[in-house]
């Protein structure tokens, strides 16, 4: 059955906080292999003006994902996770995630589209810090593939 | 740390050749929480129909990124980064893993100065992320 398209323009309330944690950077640095000092040193990330250790690009995608669990748990949206396709990733980052953050995620539904009897649910993730600092958008693409698909 | 200085549109980055084994997937699915068993047990992935256990797409995204923030010297450089999921990269169960090659060129200077880098990945010659691109401030 394909996704209502109410839900467009619907935005969820906030997520409860996730602490940035140094050892979690250096461990998820590791995953990807960045090898930067940055991420594993508050010297060498001082020394390049942060704060205190900053997270690679991609690691917005710990608290995103977590965040997509709303969508899943939405009764109403009847929205099949296991059918469920990451079509698309993008993150914006107005500044690094950095060790000590403390983030929030307010996930919205921007666009809903069937395409040859799947859905395509277009979902911003916009994270920032419980004080209200805007950090990374998050950006991608759900593909729920079709019963027949 | 490069500068926006010594980067002209047409820059190629030095290319990366990634090998992902089993042992990058059981570490990646721990270090990002995506612990989708299509990544880890061949029982399950070819039960789903795939040719057995793939590589997190997000995986895929995080490790070409390198050649970006490699390049850069500085990864909090990296403003944006996007790509498509494309084919899937199969791993298979022995010590060589999958090797998937990436490359990266600098296509344009954006109206904010970021530099705007395409990026490619490939394995057996096909391209596994599509549209792949990072926005990049220098100094």
């Amino acid at each position: 059955m394909p996704l209502d398209q109410s839900y467009i323009g619907r935005a969820y309330p906030p997520s409860a906080p996730y602490e940035v944690g140094r050892e979690k950077i250096r461990e998820f640095a590791d995953a990807v292999g960045e090898t930067s000092p940055v991420h594993r040193d508050p010297e060498a990330a001082r020394a390049a003006g942060y704060r205190d250790v900053i997270a690679p690009p991609t690691f917005a995608v710990i608290v995103s994902l977590k965040a997509n669990d709303v969508l899943v748990d939405d009764p109403e949206l009847g929205l099949d996770y296991s059918r469920v396709v990451h079509g698309d990733q993008t993150f914006t980052h107005h500044r690094p995630i950095t060790a000590g953050d403390r983030l929030v995620v307010a996930l919205h539904v921007d666009a809903i589209q069937s395409r040859m009897g799947n859905d395509m649910l277009s979902v911003r993730a916009e994270i920032s810090t419980d004080e209200g600092e805007l950090v990374t958008t998050g950006r991608c693409t759900l593909v729920v593939r079709g019963e027949d698909a | 740390m490069i500068r926006a200085a010594d980067v002209a549109v047409g820059d190629e980055l030095p290319p990366l050749a990634l090998r992902i084994t089993r042992a990058d997937l059981v570490r990646y699915a721990g270090a990002s929480g995506d612990f989708n068993p299509i990544h880890w047990s061949d029982r399950f992935a070819t039960g789903v129909g795939l040719p057995g256990v793939i590589a997190h797409g997000m995986l895929t995204m995080g490790l070409a990124g390198r050649i970006v923030t490699e390049w850069a010297g500085d990864p909090g450089a990296v403003v944006e980064y996007g790509v498509r999921f494309g084919r899937p990269v199969p791993v298979p169960d022995d010590d060589e893993g999958a090797l998937v090659e990436v490359t990266g060129k600098v296509t344009k200077v954006l109206e904010d100065g970021t530099f705007k880098v395409n990026v490619t990945a490939s394995f057996e010659g096909k391209s596994v992320l599509g549209g792949a691109s990072a926005r990049v401030r220098l100094p």
